[in-house]
């Protein structure tokens, strides 16, 4: 589970103007609320996630990632 | 009414990427057309052409930090242009992550064709294999027209006017007269005024199909771009940008900044694709009403101008041009000002260009010298009717003493514009 959140912080450390806030966030932390992150960017978030896990993310499960959490349970949802 | 001056300058050329090298090129006449393989592949007619080398770019590091590797070369070498002006000006960049808002400073950077390059690479393809999400989120940012101003002002925080203006070959021109009218006005302080071009085989094959293009010189690349000469057989085509920060005097003065030039006026029109004017051919009639109503609005005489900065592009319209100039001046023989060419160095980057060859000219009068206007030692004998040979440099001419400035653009539409810029007098 960390390696995976340290995957996902690397995904989303591309976007982030503020890199400090990305190396010091914790699972719980929001994506754009806490991170912030400029919200146009979920969507390449999302498109680097499908990419590098092989998997598609459908609208519906895009709209529930508010924090880093909901972008790991969709990941190791989606690889079952 | 407010006093405009000129407190920066950013340059991206293709003989001179930088205020400082391509000022070393306009002394050393040196040419920045080459032999471009690309079109050759493509079955070009014209196969060769300006495009800037910003690898040694000093502000190549916001374009990474703000993700812009893949914007429109339009934004890019805006953005390299733009915040060269800033910073020449003596302004600083903010921290990142400030929250500070210039509400008195606005940006118009305007473009001839615009950002076709993202168009052509990737919108159309991507959306034709049906993969719309992989356009991903900057698309829309990376490509929009206002792009330029957008962007520099993501980085700067301006908060006046952010635009976008075209109207062809004139849009530079048209981008600092505009600009130099906010603040005249009082709706600005400051304003980041000028244009870019970008590069791409989409832009310049409707040239070539229209055969505007030179197709005679694809071995021997620098002797393309001829204005004023008899063998012009058509303009080389370029890409490139440029920047100026105009500011109001008062402020100017008092922060002590180097003031470069000011702005004593322009003017803008078109002569109605009548008379002899049409989409691309201009009207005379239009071009000389255009000229002297900018001497007018700059309340100067005809026989103020030390040096004419041309539109000149390597075709036909070259004597005409000479012609249109003479008669609004009402000079000629050895009693006409200096006059060359810019695009015979770096061809012709389309809307870029009446900003480009604005900061040539600019560079010029600060410097005290006069770039040569290469490729015309055979002159068109039209020309020579008209004016005297020595009006038009060869070489290089030091220690000249320039104080007015008239610099010319003339573009598809019948349109014309025309500024005029002096010393600095307080």
């Amino acid at each position: 589970m960390n390696k995976l959140f340290e995957e996902v912080k690397d995904i989303i450390k591309k976007y982030a103007f503020d890199k400090t806030l990305v190396d010091k966030a914790e699972e719980n932390s929001k994506i754009i609320a806490d991170l912030r992150i400029n919200s146009a960017r979920i969507v390449d978030i999302v498109l680097d996630i499908e990419e590098k896990y092989d998997i598609e993310i459908d609208d519906k499960s895009l709209e529930r990632i508010i924090s880093i959490k909901d972008a790991m349970n969709i990941i190791s949802e989606k690889l079952k | 009414m407010k006093r405009v001056v000129i407190t920066g300058i950013g340059v991206v050329a293709p003989n001179g990427c930088g205020k400082k090298e391509f000022t070393n090129a306009l002394i050393s006449g040196k040419s920045g057309i080459k032999h471009l393989p690309e079109l050759a592949e493509l079955e070009f007619g014209c196969q060769i052409g300006g495009i800037p080398d910003t690898s040694n770019n000093i502000f190549n590091k916001f374009i990474e930090l703000y993700g812009l590797e893949t914007a429109s070369s339009m934004i890019k070498y805006a953005v390299l242009a733009g915040l060269e002006a800033w910073e020449d000006s003596g302004l600083q960049i903010p921290q990142q992550g400030s929250n500070e808002v210039d509400y008195n400073t606005g940006a118009i950077i305007g473009s001839g064709i615009g950002t076709i390059d993202i168009y052509g690479e990737r919108i159309i393809p991507i959306t034709n294999q049906k993969n719309i999400k992989k356009l991903r989120s900057t698309i829309v940012e990376h490509s929009m027209l206002s792009g330029g101003a957008a962007t520099l002002s993501a980085i700067i925080g301006l908060g006046n006017q952010l635009s976008f203006n075209s109207s062809a070959c004139s849009t530079g021109t048209e981008a600092i007269i505009h600009a130099f009218e906010r603040i005249k006005n009082g709706k600005a302080v400051r304003m980041l005024a000028g244009a870019s071009e970008p590069y791409s085989p989409w832009h310049w094959s409707p040239f070539d199909s229209m055969r505007v293009t030179t197709r005679k010189h694809n071995d021997e690349p620098e002797k393309g771009s001829r204005a004023m000469s008899e063998s012009a057989s058509g303009f080389v085509p370029a890409a490139g940008a440029g920047i100026v920060l105009l500011e109001e005097l008062e402020s100017a003065l008092k922060r002590n900044a180097h003031i470069y030039a000011e702005i004593k006026g322009g003017y803008i029109n078109s002569g109605g694709q009548r008379n002899g004017g049409s989409m691309t051919a201009p009207s005379s009639d239009g071009v000389i009403k255009c000229i002297q109503g900018a001497l007018k609005e700059s309340e100067i005489n005809e026989t103020d101008i030390d040096y004419i900065s041309g539109h000149l592009s390597s075709t036909m319209a070259d004597p005409l041009e000479i012609s249109n100039w003479s008669k609004a001046l009402n000079r000629k023989g050895k009693d006409f000002p200096k006059i060359n060419s810019t695009k015979s160095l770096i061809g012709h980057t389309i809307g870029a260009a009446g900003a480009i060859e604005s900061i040539a000219a600019i560079i010029q009068m600060q410097n005290s010298f006069l770039h040569p206007s290469i490729n015309c030692d055979d002159l068109h004998p039209q020309i020579l009717e008209i004016i005297d040979e020595t009006c038009i440099p060869k070489q290089t001419i030091e220690n000249i003493s320039l104080n007015c400035i008239a610099k010319a653009s003339f573009g598809f539409g019948d349109v014309n514009t025309c500024l005029i810029f002096n010393k600095f007098k307080s």
